[in-house]
């Protein structure tokens, strides 16, 4: 079969179609998990503080805290991880501050989302980039 | 059950009504993520700690959620305020039902 030009851009423009179908058809798993946490509301920046390495040697521990005065909980999302839920911390009365450490695994380099729900219903966000040297998600 | 789990927690021994004090937390756990394969590569099924909670005198003071992203021997460092002399109870769920339970006096004064 002789592969013409016009046939090639035909074929291209085709896959490229059924390529982006997809992704218009369902939003992305870390849009998902943060809208499954805030029940679709919009989030602002501010008032959230997400300390984590700029580079994590190992990706299967990399320690992360994170403090957001005034929540009532906070949930952690990875944005390169095969699974984006990290982790949900709910501070309950005697909290001394909503403030909350761990450590956690990176599959590679990639953003780490934090969101805060505050205790007046609305929600915060805020994200870091870790350079991750290697991946902490095993072979 | 997982063996050889063991759950480490330091708190102060001693403070002031109303104060603030860190707590840590660590659990000896492997926290199998679901993602790994053995020699056959098969994926090994997700094995984890589900959640955590930690209360004082009943009153809680927070937990928290664990999915297959929380690294093995899972380490948390928190804050509490202290209103009175009590224990404070920390307890771990895994995956497989098991409970892990460990408490830590705290006296006022």
């Amino acid at each position: 079969m002789n592969f013409t030009r016009r046939d090639a851009l035909i074929l291209g423009a085709g896959a490229a179609t059924v390529a982006l179908l997809p992704v218009q058809a369902f939003a992305s798993p870390v849009d998902d998990a943060i809208a499954a946490f805030t029940g679709g509301a919009a989030t602002t920046e501010g008032g959230i503080e997400l300390t984590a390495p700029e580079i994590a040697e190992n990706g299967n521990t990399v320690p992360v805290s994170v403090s957001a005065p005034g929540a009532v909980s906070i949930i952690l999302i990875s944005t390169g991880n095969p699974v984006p839920d990290v982790c949900t911390f709910n501070f309950g009365a005697l909290s001394g501050s909503q403030f909350g450490s761990t450590r956690i695994r990176l599959a590679g380099t990639q953003d780490v989302i934090a969101v805060a729900k505050m205790a007046d219903g609305s929600f915060v966000q805020t994200s870091s980039v870790v350079k991750v040297t290697i991946g902490g998600c095993g072979g | 059950m997982a063996v050889g789990v063991k759950p480490r927690v330091k708190v102060p021994k001693t403070a002031a009504a109303g104060d603030v004090i860190t707590i840590k937390t660590l659990i000896s756990h492997k926290m199998e993520s679901g993602q790994r394969k053995d020699s056959d590569g098969n994926k090994i099924p997700q094995s984890i700690i589900n959640t955590f909670t930690c209360d004082f005198n009943g009153q809680n003071v927070m937990s928290v959620e664990l999915h297959g992203a929380i690294s093995t021997n899972p380490y948390f460092q928190f804050k509490a305020t202290v209103p009175e002399s009590g224990d404070f109870n920390f307890t771990w769920y895994d995956d497989d039902g098991s409970v892990y339970t460990e408490t830590k006096s705290i006296a006022v004064g």
